[in-house]
């Protein structure tokens, strides 16, 4: 049913006809002509790919793909570490799928991107209030990269290049901190939270709250360390346990990132997720990515752009606070649907919920015998415990049963978080999603495990 | 169009909070209460709104409509590849197999996830005639970060740590230089030739031992193929560079020519242009990173590999290490899958063939009203200067912004910089000739307008939901978030 | 049109010399580079003690899209910086000969005041550009 091997596409307009037409105002006969410049041997290479398929057939390989995965809610799941399982309510898919907020670019135009514009200046204030911060971004990729930036940033602040990262932060997160350093001469030290130790050359200490393995860390303490010294405090902070816990503005941080995925975001194989990012007015002029600011139009209406677009590449090029141009928006919206709909009160219930269920999970456990539950402080939703057997066999056996365990603290780059003396470390997470008879589930299966 | 009550969209989020209005209701808890944190650990108050659901979809649904969006408006912004945005592309995404599973799940759970993204490189270098592919970086601008880490690191790796220079184009796009930056290396211009090509002379004055590579856009920004790109490629080899494909104006070559055949040893490709998925008022897109043989040790990890019949993550020896917090932007990469499937090589070959004559109907039509610089066979997009309208008073600006009130958004404008009053027109193979048509009408009549009456282009727009703004404000005085005392 | 009590730079600076048995002098740009710049959002300026160095960089001036380096006219050391600039960077649109001054330096080398050039020359250079 080809013409010629013609294939048209459902999405391209132009038939062969209406090509002929435009090609005659060129005075062409062919496409082929139109791409003359690229030199003859290079051209019109071989392209080896599945051919094309219709929509039907689409459906029927991605939902193969899709069927061959564990979905979350398919059974009870327990497991965190960056990504977590969170109740998204219906209005936000509902509302992001819009085409006007789908399919719109980055607002360069503001007069007809109010829309966007809008929702980003609500996403500011929001997260700057759940910060207790001076000021937040337009967002930025996720919180690893957040938190590598806010480093970054923390150097060009107090033009110092020395940093140090606390032990208790997420491995995956200081090696992209390591990764984004690798080439500016920035010299990284870890340290435990004991042994903190800045210096007049140190530009900040980066802290986690709640940290990897779940635990609240005492804030006040490298907050007053790390400014008797003038560094900076950069803390990465869980958005949704600021239902319920102190604020890092309001131990002074400096610069406060986050991942934002919790805030009505799904796991989705670990992107697209969002990165948060706030810090103090002073520091406006380094803060990366785009910041949107309210203003007036010619009538004296009240309108939005994006603003102190000088910090960013597309004026400043070599010199700019960041290389990030694309960030993302649309999870911004999606955060911002959730926080809405959340409110004071349903923030503070969902945080409430998840640390209940977390604590009954954690109290249930230490009463078994061969487990020990592992928190060296006071924790949120997340724990550690160890476990009578190398925990690749208790996520195998709770697998058969169609329980996903935690994260399997023995594997790299994980192994050096496990707290001192524990050996088969698991790291559990427990949610507002998790019911307690799938923590009943678990521990009635763990119990069996020997 | 005015609206009334709380569908009117002045109003701020913590402005239209009442006391006691809740968006949500959830579960009441269904274990024990527990002992609570120490009181120094809680915070006593939340500064976010109180609102109803049914007033939260009222805001947000009006606020969309503010928008000027793919779906709603003709939208030939320059360089981002404004194609339509398949809807069936959404629908996998969202399949809860893709949709709600965890990063660090154990891979026998999620061979579905790992061999989709396996398969989805292989097209990607596929495509790019490239061997090795990471799908880790998150934008084309962290794509960039990524490649050109890979370039210092390869030469690191061969003990040549002297190369500290990146040739970049005057035309580029400032994440370019920026990336280029944050890895360490200093920034050096390469000027344009009166074609628009990168001046062959001046790179060969720079190809020395202090050259890591250079980092060049094909087709340019300028719109244009440099014919000389074999040449480019091989001076800098000749160096001991390696050579960046910036690869966001892909729409032009798919199917046409490989980066990897024409020279390039490391690109970057932007899913969220070429590739269809959605630009969501500014991201969230993806940047894979394709590059030849000599650098796929670098690549930022993690990668996908084959084992037998299953698949896992993998970490290269000299990687340049983790560049995001997990995998890559999955749910845009599963976008990307899906479009690549539903259109083949054939009908990627077709995007462009389609994409390069839309951009050339555009400017054959409009090139006796508006000043080409470059006169001669653009590729998908096509940039114009509005200097002869200048002449009369009204800038590009001017232009961009009359474009609005006839209903298209604005082409990109004032990029590339070294083209003067820029207009750059990317049309794309998704739009219907009656649309350029009556595009070129839109352009054609403002022209005539900028003869007969200036004014109304010198004050456009006039029609949208906001007139100009004052950004001179908005950065002298900055007012970046709510503040409770706010009158509306 | 530029006032004849000053000397200019051709990177559009001016300075006037307010005592000359101390050397002290104020600095500004001109009105044809405000005009060049559009509406001034921000200027960073050298602190006051530093040093700055005869049409070396000395700090950025920011309109809404674009910034320009700002070079230094003479070498001496900063003693004032206007702070009115910091709430009301408009002043240097507004008024860049006067309330739109920069800062206020104590020349270390006067014989560089023989490179600087008049406001006819200034003139002359402008019109040419």
């Amino acid at each position: 049913m080809t013409n010629q091997g013609h294939f048209q596409s459902h999405y391209i307009p132009n038939t062969p006809e209406e090509q002929e037409a435009m090609l005659a105002t060129l005075n062409l006969q062919s496409i082929d002509e139109l791409f003359q410049d690229i030199p003859g041997t290079f051209r019109n290479p071989d392209l080896n790919l599945p051919s094309p398929i219709s929509e039907i057939e689409i459906q029927k390989e991605l939902s193969a793909f899709a069927n061959n995965n564990r979905v979350l809610n398919s059974g009870a799941s327990f497991l965190g570490a960056g990504s977590y399982n969170h109740f998204i309510p219906s209005i936000i898919k509902s509302l992001m799928t819009r085409g006007e907020f789908l399919t719109a670019y980055t607002p360069y135009q503001p007069e007809v991107s109010q829309g966007t514009l809008q929702v980003i200046y609500e996403f500011q204030s929001l997260i700057a209030n759940l910060y207790d911060m001076e000021v937040a971004n337009a967002g930025m990729y996720d919180g690893a990269t957040s938190l590598a930036e806010g480093v970054l940033m923390a150097c060009r602040v107090t033009k110092r290049d020395e940093v140090i990262i606390l032990d208790s932060v997420s491995p995956l997160y200081q090696q992209v901190i390591h990764t984004y350093c690798q080439a500016q001469g920035i010299n990284i030290t870890t340290n435990s939270s004991n042994a903190l130790s800045p210096s007049e050359k140190t530009a900040c200490v980066v802290s986690q709250y709640p940290n990897f393995i779940g635990g609240i860390e005492d804030l006040t303490g490298y907050s007053t360390t790390a400014h008797n010294c003038g560094a900076l405090l950069v803390v990465s902070t869980n958005p949704l346990s600021m239902g319920m816990l102190k604020s890092p503005g309001e131990y002074g941080a400096d610069i406060v990132t986050g991942e934002g995925q919790p805030l009505g975001i799904p796991t989705s194989y670990g992107g697209p997720y969002l990165g948060l990012f706030a810090t103090k007015q002073e520091y406006i002029r380094q803060m990366p990515s785009r910041i949107v600011g309210r203003t007036v139009d010619t009538n004296g209406k009240n309108g939005y752009v994006l603003t102190l677009q000088t910090r960013e590449q597309h004026i400043r090029r070599e010199r700019a606070t960041s290389n990030i141009c694309t960030n993302e928006a649309l999870y911004a919206l999606a955060s911002t649907i959730y926080l809405s709909a959340m409110g004071k009160n349903g923030l503070r219930q969902i945080s409430e919920l998840c640390y209940h269920k977390a604590h009954y999970a954690s109290d249930e456990i230490s009463n078994l015998t061969g487990y020990k539950v592992v928190a060296p402080n006071p924790f949120f939703h997340e724990f550690v415990i160890d476990c009578p057997v190398p925990v690749a066999d208790v996520n195998r056996i709770l697998m058969n049963q169609n329980i996903l365990g935690g994260l399997d603290l023995t594997n790299q780059p994980f192994s050096k978080c496990l707290p001192e003396n524990v050996v088969n470390g698991m790291l559990l997470c427990v949610t507002e999603l998790n019911s307690r008879q799938d923590i009943d589930s678990l521990i009635s299966a763990l119990s069996e495990i020997k | 169009m005015m609206k009334g009550g709380n569908r009117t969209t002045d109003k701020l989020l913590m402005d239209r909070s009442v006391p006691g209005r809740s968006g949500v209701v959830t579960p009441t808890l269904d274990v024990p209460e527990q002992t609570p944190l120490s009181p120094e650990l809680l915070r006593s108050n939340l500064e976010l709104p109180e609102v109803s659901e049914p007033e939260v979809v009222q805001y947000f649904t009006n606020l969309s409509q503010l928008n000027f969006s793919i779906d709603t408006q003709f939208y030939p912004l320059g360089s981002c590849t404004m194609k339509y945005n398949p809807k069936v592309n959404d629908e996998m995404a969202f399949l809860p197999g893709f949709a709600n599973i965890h990063p660090l799940q154990p891979a026998e759970s999620s061979q579905g996830a790992l061999k989709l993204l396996h398969r989805l490189q292989e097209f990607l270098a596929e495509i790019t005639g490239m061997n090795g592919v990471s799908l880790a970086t998150l934008a084309g601008a962290h794509g960039e970060l990524a490649g050109v880490l890979m370039i210092r690191a390869y030469h690191h790796s061969r003990n040549d740590l002297g190369r500290t220079k990146m040739a970049i184009p005057d035309s580029a796009h400032g994440t370019n230089p920026a990336s280029a930056a944050m890895a360490g290396f200093d920034v050096v211009t390469l000027p344009s030739d009166a074609s628009g090509n990168v001046d062959l002379e001046q790179l060969r004055n720079l190809a020395g031992p202090d050259l890591a590579g250079a980092m060049i856009t094909l087709p340019s920004t300028l719109g244009i193929f440099d014919e000389n790109i074999v040449e480019v490629c091989r001076i800098v080899h000749e160096a001991g560079g390696m050579v960046y494909g910036d690869g966001a104006n892909m729409n032009a070559l798919l199917g046409r020519a490989k980066l990897g055949q024409l020279g390039f040893d490391v690109a970057h490709l932007n899913l969220h242009k070429t590739f269809s998925t959605p630009h969501g008022g500014g991201g969230p897109g993806s940047g894979p990173v394709c590059c030849v043989e000599s650098l796929t040790p670098f690549l930022a990890s993690p990668l996908i590999t084959k084992s037998g019949d299953s698949f896992e993550l993998f970490t290269p020896e000299g990687s340049i290490g983790k560049i995001s917090g997990f995998h890559g932007n999955f749910g845009v990469l599963v976008r990307a899958y899906t479009y690549i499937r539903t259109l083949g090589a054939e009908g990627l070959k077709s995007i462009s063939g389609n994409a390069v004559l839309n951009a050339n109907y555009i400017m054959e039509s409009l090139k006796d009203k508006y000043l080409l610089p470059y006169d001669r066979r653009c590729m998908h997009e096509v940039v114009f200067s509005a200097d002869w309208q200048k002449e009369r008073g009204v800038s590009g600006l001017e232009v961009a912004k009359r474009l609005l009130d006839y209903g298209y958004h604005a082409p990109t404008m004032y990029f590339p910089l070294i083209v003067h009053e820029a207009l750059m027109i990317e049309p794309t193979e998704s739009e219907t000739k009656e649309t350029l048509d009556a595009f070129i009408d839109a352009l054609v009549q403002i022209d005539q307008e900028s003869h007969d009456q200036p004014e109304i282009v010198q004050n456009a727009p006039h029609t949208t939901p906001v007139s100009r703004l004052d950004e001179a404000q908005a950065a002298r005085r900055p007012d970046l978030k709510w503040q409770r005392h706010e009158q509306t | 049109m530029n006032p004849s009590d000053r000397q200019y730079t051709k990177e559009h600076e001016w300075l006037k010399i307010q005592d000359s048995e101390s050397n002290l002098a104020i600095v500004g740009i001109t009105d044809y580079a405000q005009e060049q710049l559009g509406d001034v959002v921000f200027i960073d300026v050298p602190e006051m003690g530093s040093n700055v160095v005869h049409m070396e960089k000395m700090g950025e001036i920011e309109s809404v899209k674009a910034v320009s380096d700002l070079f230094s006219p003479v070498s001496g050391e900063v003693i004032k910086t206007n702070g009115e600039l910091l709430d009301r960077p408009e002043l240097i649109n507004e008024d860049p000969y006067n309330e739109g001054w920069i800062l206020q330096v104590i020349l270390s080398d006067t014989t560089e005041l023989n490179s600087l050039i008049s406001a006819e020359e200034y003139q002359s250079f402008i019109e040419q550009a």
